[in-house]
This record gives structure tokens, C-alpha cells and sequence, in this order.
């Protein structure tokens, strides 16, 4: 789990970058378990609509979000470099549609900011902190809150 | 290792013990005088005691002593067996096995009948118990056992000219003791440098008023015949080297005068009686000698290496979901497998290609491995059918009827989660056995019958599927009487006409229950359709044969293994799904003249007669909102709630087995849906539940999901 708080200072921290719903995101390395190729996947019926179905992962079932609907950004457009992120938190593995990769960050654990102020208590619960790149910013996604369904999307 | 996981492992032992206790028990009825048999139901009680004394479980300690001293009257014949105390016995067994799982869940165990049967049980032991007893209980189990494992009857032939005589003197001081050494062992070390000889020096042991148990006052005389070097004798006692008074002196005598010595002994005919014996008695008396060491139960390991043969075989303990993703990586390996096959196939390589023959061995080793995971979590049903045989009794008991059980091919093995599964609904059959089926001893004797009536339970593998019967040699069903009550229930209409078979389905029908009085042990709202349900849950049936006069016969009839399922393949909107053949009754390709409407959206098909709703998969699914049109094929189904109800389904595309693989452990229930499986494509397939899916309906879709809560994610 990502820990802002308790790390040693110079500590690098990897992160993988990438894009969903026109946002920049990252996840923890470590978290991260693989990045395959989109595959359609098979339909879950009675399920909420950034449920796209369950992918076969040697042998396991898992469950796979549109992370881009999932935080109501819209659903993933259709597109080549649509990526799985396979994650797992907790004993759980999902995968989570995004729609592309980008590259692997390190940084300290100083250039982690914490998320600002904002009003959405939702938002604030998906997103861990921030880390800036260039002009870009960076969200560090919270894979807990993407797990948690039972608040609804956020 | 925390000490709860070590008092797992103590209740994991407590089942294997019982387990070992019930089938001791169960030998004693056999041949009561076989002290083999009497002893190791000693060792199992006796174990459980040590065990439970070690976690303070005063309750457990107390019935298990109490117990173990009758059994060791019996042991020391002080006691006959009788079949009284046989029962006692029994129902002694059964109480241990209370305590056991009550002290491992915590919970209080029923004082009643535990006092009822600590009074029956004390009632033979007399008044001569006290304090004492605790303390110098082993002692009969110590004395008992007569040759040890030294291997005194094995002179080396003499061929090392090298060979040297030591003779030692070795006398351990309380404190040895104290520290945990063991002569015995120390002496088996020895053993291992050449030949020993032991002899016991009793000089010092004073009268018995004047025994102090903390003292240590055997002393030895060894003598080893060996071609190594003094030292290494040095070395064997190198850690009790200031615990005890050691003389090693080398012997001039030749190696012949040892010889002739040994053989002296040897061919004796009074060695078990003279010294011997004495000598090897005495080996074990260090055991009491030795002040109680703190791992309780020691003294059972005094027998230790004689009893070695008969214990169990060695297993290994695996946890459960180390097993499952095994068998999980597995599955994923044969349908690799498969793929990589059509791949090659699909290449049209040329026939010269040695390929072929590779694949086909990859293919066999492929399922060698498969058929290897999956008999890792088969187990042999014996404990089960153990349990049956306590449920026999306590029926027989309430009922006032004589019954035996046998059972046969208890080691057939099942699945972990069947055999788990399996023991309510048996439980439910054996006494329905023992209370319906057989007759009461009198009336058995009249008809002529043995007045202890017998129910048969059996196993067996059978063309890929495991059979269990359950078999009474009672009066056989009462087919009139089960009509008779059917109809008077309404269940069955009067003017119907059914063959003995359907009249013995008639019992499946929930809210059926046969007996004219409601007795204390059947009957208790709990029919036959709740046991059709949980081995249907299974994947399994259960069918009956009767024969009046001579009894009754239920067969259930189950999978092998859990993991797979037979099931067709079918087509829903527009994908794939799976759909367990066990809930099929039969297929209809329908005729648009049978199908026929209800209200606006209500449709119904007549079948022979009978008119059956319609439930469209793809609707009820949320699949597609709108009418599927009339084509298709439609799968009759009896379900729970509503009776037959037809699925109307897209297409059957085949009919396989499929792996079964749960959705919960990743995202969560689906309603409608009991799990997944993995196709030879690799794609994933829902696996529909019939049951569940009637119960959906359509408009259900569109509802907040506040009835159907958003699965839960995590395990937590």
C-alpha cells in the first residue's frame, strides 16, 4: 500500500503514469501486477456501467472497471492503445481500463504533495496526492476507493 | 508458532485421536480381548488428555482421565467387557468428542449428560481412585510393554579383529533427569557404535513407602562391544557429563568372553524373567523415576517405537487455498494447452512434424496433473460414515430399536467441501433409516428377521461418479400409505395413476412427512425434499428402491469432483453462458402453435398439456431490453420457488464439462449467476443459476440497486 506519510524522506518512489478520461493518473508500482493488451471481456449482467465484465487472468476471474467511468469522467473511447492495468489491493485483483500508458515516474517522497482542498469529498477520497511533471499534474489514484463500490462512483 | 496456532494443531490431533478412538471402539465390538485394539483407544484417550491438560481445559482432562481409567481396567483385565460397557463406551467417546469441539469453539458443553456418563463411567471404577492415580497412571502402560527396541538380539558377527570390550558405569543424578535427558537414548546411541548390552542395577532402589519419584536411583551396567575409540564413547555422554557418575573402562577380556556372555543371555530361556527382563522393565522405570517432564502425554511415547506400524500414515498438512490455486494454475494449464493444440493444428504443419507426438504427451501430463491436484482434496468419506455410526446409535437408542451399522468402502474418497456437505442430509437418512425403515424388534421377530436390524452404508466410485447408499433391511416403503398421504395432502391428485417409482418420488415433495406420529427423532419439519436439495446443490440426485418385506435403499449419487460441472453451452443475446445440465429436464425446439399469450408481456407453452411460463434468459439477465422474438430453443426447468418454468435461450451450442470458477473471491454474487468458467478459447463464460434467474424479472433491471446491494469487494 502506498503510505505518503511513514516512508523514509529520500526514499524514490516508482510510479507508472497514465491517461484516463483525459486526466493524468499514476499508480504505485507496486501495486501493479501487469499491463496487458485490451481484450473484450465477458458481460456482467445487473452490474453498473464502469463494470465493463470479467477478464480471464490464468485462470482467475477478474473483475475489470473502466477507470475513466469510474470516476465519472465518461466512458474510455475506443481506441489502440487502451491498456489493463492489473492491480491488486487487499487480496483482491482487478483490472482497470485506461487509456494508455505513459511512462514510469520516480520521485522522492517530498514531490508527493497532498491533494488540495477541494470541495468534492468523493474526489478527494480517489485521489492520494498529486505529484507535478513539467506542467503537467500528476493524480496518485487511491486503489482502495476504486475497490470500495459501495460509495458509487466517485 | 503462537500458542493458538499450537492449540489449533492440538484439535487438528483431537479429530485425528477421535477419529482413531471411534474406529478402536468400533474394533473392540469385534474382539474385545485384542489388547492391540484396547491399547491404542487407550493411547487415543490418554493423548487427548495429555493435550488438553497442556491448555488447561480442566473439563476435557477431567472426563478423558476418567475414562482412560476404565479403559485401563480393561487393559489390565481387571475389567470384562461386556456390551453394556461396550455402549458406555461409545456414548464415553461420543461425550469426548463434545468436549473436544465445545473447548475448541469455546462454548459450555452439556454438563448433563457428561455428569450422567462420568457417574456410569465411575461406577466401575470403585472407590480405590484418589489423588494419586494421576501420578502413577502410566505405570501400568510402562510395564506393560514388554521387549524394547534394544537390539540386544543382534550380536555383530565379530569380524574386526579391532573389536574392544568397554564396560561402563553410568549413574544419572536427579538433575539429569531434571534436564530433560533420557538414558534410553543415550543407550540407543551406544546401540548405534556396536553391541550393547545393558544391565540394570536396582541396589540402590529403596522400599516403596520410602520412593521418592523425583529421585533417580537405577544405576547401569553397559557393555559395548565396538571397534571405535574411547572417546567417542566420551562424546555420547558429552552433554550429561556433570549430570550423572560416568566410569568407561576398557576390558581386557577378549572380545570371545563378551561373546559367549551375550549368547548366555541370549539363549536363556528365563530372559524374560530373570535379568533380562528385569534389565529391560527397568528401562522404563527412568520414565517414573524421572520427575513428570512438562510435555504431557511423554508417557505415551514410551511406547513409541513399537507402535509405529500402526499408527497413521504420514500426511502433510497444506492449507486449503495453497491447494485451490493449485488446481486453479492447473485448469489454466490444460485449457493453454488446448489452445496451443488448435494453434499448431490450425499451422497444417506437415505430417512429418514430430510435433504431434510431443503434444500428445504434453497432453497426457497435462491431465496426469490435473487428475494428481484434484485427488489432493479428495478424502476418504471414513470419518464421515464414523459420525453415522454415533447418529445410529443415539436413533436406536430413541427409537427403544436394535440396530447395527456396517459400512463399507469408507475409504472411498470425495471431495473435501462434498464429504463437509454431505454430513446433514446422511445424518437426516440414517435416522430416517433407523425411525421409518426398520421395524421394532419384536415385530422383526416375528416376521422372523434378526431382531437387530442392520442399515448398510456404502461408497463407491462408479463410472465417474460416487455412489452412497443408504440401505435398511426394514419393512420397505409403504407405497399405499405414502399415496394415501400424498393425496390426502393434495400433493398428488386422486385420479392420478403412478408407477411405484413415481409413488416413491412422492417422498421428495416438500411438506412430506410419512410417519403417523410425529416422533421425537424424525419429523421435525424436515423432509426429504430438504435432502433432495442440499445433494442436488451439489451437483448430485438421489433416487430410492424398495422392496417391501425387505427394506429400503436410498442412492445418492454425486460428482467426483466440485470443480467441474457438466453443462451445456449456450447462447444468450449475444454470448456465451453455461447452464448445468443437472437442472435440465428436458429441451423443447418450440412449435409457434403451443406458444400462446398472457396479459401483455406474460407468455406461456403447452406442454403436453400443462401450460408453462416463459422466462427469457436475455431479458432477466438485463441482456436486451426488448421482446426476443419467438426462435430460439427453450430449456424446461423445475426450480425451487415456481415450479417448471421454461428458459428461453438463443441457441445449444454443445454439451462439455467445465471448470468451475467463483466470481465472489474477485468482484461478488450476481444474482442469477452461480460462477464462471474458462472456455477452450480462453474467454470467460457465466455459469447460470435457473433457480435464482425466474426469480429476476425483467422490470428488476431498472430499479435503483438498492435490492440487490453492490457486491462487496474486499474480503475483510
Amino acid at each position: 500500500m502506498l503510505d505518503v506519510t511513514e516512508a523514509p524522506t529520500e526514499a524514490q518512489f516508482e510510479f507508472i503514469t497514465f491517461s484516463a478520461g483525459d486526466q493524468s493518473f499514476c499508480l504505485e508500482i507496486t501495486q501493479i501486477r501487469e499491463i496487458r493488451r485490451w481484450t473484450p471481456v465477458t458481460k456482467l449482467p445487473h452490474t453498473p456501467d464502469d463494470v465493463l465484465g470479467v477478464m480471464n487472468l490464468r485462470g482467475a476471474v477478474i473483475p475489470i472497471f473502466d477507470l475513466s467511468a469510474r470516476f465519472g469522467l465518461g466512458e474510455t473511447i475506443d481506441n489502440e492503445r487502451n491498456v489493463v492495468i492489473v492491480a491488486a489491493a487487499g487480496g483482491t485483483t482487478i483490472g482497470l481500463l485506461v487509456e494508455s500508458v505513459s511512462e514510469i515516474l520516480s520521485v522522492a517522497k517530498s514531490a508527493i504533495q497532498e491533494t488540495p482542498d477541494i470541495k468534492s469529498e468523493a474526489a478527494r477520497q480517489a485521489i492520494l496526492g498529486v505529484i507535478s511533471v513539467g506542467e503537467n499534474m500528476v493524480r496518485v489514484v487511491n486503489l482502495d476507493a476504486v475497490l470500495d463500490t459501495e460509495g458509487g462512483a466517485v | 508458532m503462537s500458542n493458538s496456532s499450537i492449540r489449533d494443531t492440538f484439535f487438528e490431533e483431537c479429530e485425528e485421536l477421535l477419529e482413531a478412538l471411534v474406529e478402536g471402539l468400533a474394533a473392540m465390538e469385534e474382539n474385545a480381548s485384542d489388547m492391540e485394539v484396547v491399547n491404542a483407544v487407550f493411547r487415543a484417550v490418554h493423548s487427548i488428555k495429555g493435550g488438553a491438560g497442556a491448555f488447561a481445559l480442566d473439563r476435557l482432562v477431567n472426563f478423558a482421565h476418567t475414562f482412560e481409567t476404565v479403559m485401563d481396567k480393561v487393559r489390565s483385565k481387571q475389567l470384562a467387557v461386556n456390551e453394556e460397557l461396550m455402549l458406555l463406551f461409545h456414548r464415553s467417546g461420543d461425550q469426548l468428542a463434545d468436549l473436544v469441539e465445545a473447548a475448541r469453539d469455546g462454548r459450555d458443553p452439556n454438563a448433563e449428560s457428561e455428569a450422567a456418563i462420568l457417574k456410569e463411567l465411575s461406577a466401575y471404577l470403585g472407590d480405590v481412585e484418589s489423588e494419586e492415580e494421576i501420578a502413577f497412571d502410566a505405570a501400568p502402560l510402562a510395564f506393560d510393554a514388554a521387549p524394547l527396541a534394544l537390539d540386544l538380539a543382534e550380536p555383530e558377527p565379530a569380524t574386526e579383529a579391532e573389536l574392544r570390550r568397554f564396560d561402563i558405569r553410568f549413574c544419572p543424578t536427579p538433575a539429569l533427569y531434571a534436564n530433560g535427558h533420557e538414558p534410553l537414548l543415550l543407550f540407543d546411541a551406544l546401540a548405534e557404535l556396536g553391541t550393547l548390552s545393558v544391565t540394570a542395577d536396582l541396589s540402590r532402589l529403596p522400599e516403596f513407602d520410602a520412593f521418592d519419584p523425583e529421585d533417580a536411583v537405577i544405576d547401569w551396567r553397559l557393555t559395548l562391544l565396538t571397534s571405535e575409540d574411547e572417546t567417542v564413547l566420551h562424546e555420547v555422554f558429552e552433554f550429561v557429563d556433570a549430570l550423572c557418575e560416568l566410569e568407561i573402562a576398557v576390558s581386557d577380556d577378549p572380545v570371545a568372553a563378551f561373546d559367549e556372555e551375550l549368547t548366555d543371555n541370549l539363549t536363556s530361556p528365563d530372559l524374560a524373567d530373570q535379568g533380562g527382563g528385569a534389565a529391560l522393565a527397568d528401562l522404563k522405570a527412568p520414565e517414573e523415576a524421572a520427575p513428570p517432564p512438562p510435555a504431557i502425554g511423554k508417557s505415551t511415547a514410551a511406547n513409541a517405537p513399537r507402535d509405529e506400524p500402526r499408527g497413521p500414515r504420514p500426511t502433510l498438512r497444506v492449507d486449503l487455498d495453497r491447494v485451490d490455486r493449485l488446481i486453479n494454475t492447473v485448469g489454466e494449464l490444460i485449457i493453454n494447452q488446448a489452445m496451443i493444440s488448435q494453434r499448431i493444428e490450425e499451422l497444417e504443419l506437415p505430417a512429418v512434424a514430430h510435433l504431434t507426438n510431443e503434444l500428445e504427451a504434453y497432453k497426457l501430463l497435462a491431465r496426469d496433473i490435473q487428475e494428481g491436484v484434484m485427488a489432493i482434496r479428495a478424502q476418504p468419506v471414513k470419518p464421515l460414515f464414523q459420525r453415522m455410526s454415533r447418529i445410529v446409535r443415539e436413533a436406536a437408542e430413541a427409537t427403544g430399536k436394535k440396530v447395527k451399522l456396517v459400512t463399507v468402502g469408507d475409504s472411498t474418497e470425495v471431495d473435501k467441501t462434498v464429504i463437509e456437505r454431505l454430513a446433514d442430509p446422511l445424518t437426516h437418512m440414517v435416522r430416517n433409516a433407523v425411525d421409518h425403515g426398520l421395524e421394532r424388534p419384536d415385530k422383526r421377530g416375528e416376521l422372523g428377521k434378526d431382531p437387530t436390524g442392520a442399515i448398510r452404508l456404502s461408497a463407491s466410485h462408479r463410472s465417474g461418479s460416487v455412489f452412497i447408499e443408504i440401505a435398511d433391511d426394514g419393512a420397505g416403503l409403504n407405497r399405499s400409505r405414502i399415496l394415501e398421504k400424498a393425496i390426502e395432502k393434495g400433493l398428488v391428485s386422486p385420479e392420478a395413476e403412478l408407477s411405484e417409482q413415481e409413488v416413491d418420488n412422492l417422498l421428495f415433495l416438500p411438506g412430506f412427512s410419512t410417519a403417523a406420529e410425529v416422533s421425537n427423532l424424525s419429523g421435525r419439519g424436515v423432509g426429504m425434499d430438504v435432502v433432495k436439495n442440499a445433494v442436488a446443490a451439489l451437483g448430485g440426485r438421489v433416487s430410492i428402491a424398495s422392496t417391501p418385506g425387505a427394506g429400503t435403499t436410498f442412492t445418492i449419487v454425486l460428482p467426483l469432483t466440485l470443480a467441474v460441472m457438466d453443462g451445456f453451452v449456450i447462447s444468450i443475446a449475444d454470448q456465451t453462458m453455461v447452464i448445468p445440465i443437472a437442472s435440465i429436464i428436458e429441451t423443447i425446439r418450440p412449435n409457434p402453435r403451443d406458444l400462446h399469450c398472457i396479459g401483455t408481456d406474460g407468455e406461456v407453452i403447452s406442454v403436453r398439456g400443462a401450460y408453462v411460463p416463459i422466462v427469457d434468459v436475455a431479458r432477466n439477465l438485463g441482456l436486451s431490453g426488448e421482446r426476443a422474438d419467438s426462435s430460439g430453443v427453450l430449456l424446461l426447468v423445475s426450480t425451487e420457488g415456481q415450479g417448471l418454468t421454461a428458459l428461453r435461450v438463443g441457441a445449444i451450442h454443445d454439451q462439455r464439462q467445465v471448470v468451475i470458477k467463483s466470481l465472489e473471491s474477485n468482484y461478488g454474487a450476481i444474482a442469477g449467476v452461480s460462477a464462471a468458467t474458462i472456455l477452450g478459447d480462453g474467454k470467460i463464460a457465466l455459469i447460470l443459476d435457473p433457480d435464482e434467474l425466474v426469480k429476476l424479472t425483467p422490470a428488476a433491471i431498472f430499479l435503483p440497486p438498492a435490492s440487490s446491494p453492490r457486491p462487496e469487494l474486499r474480503h475483510a
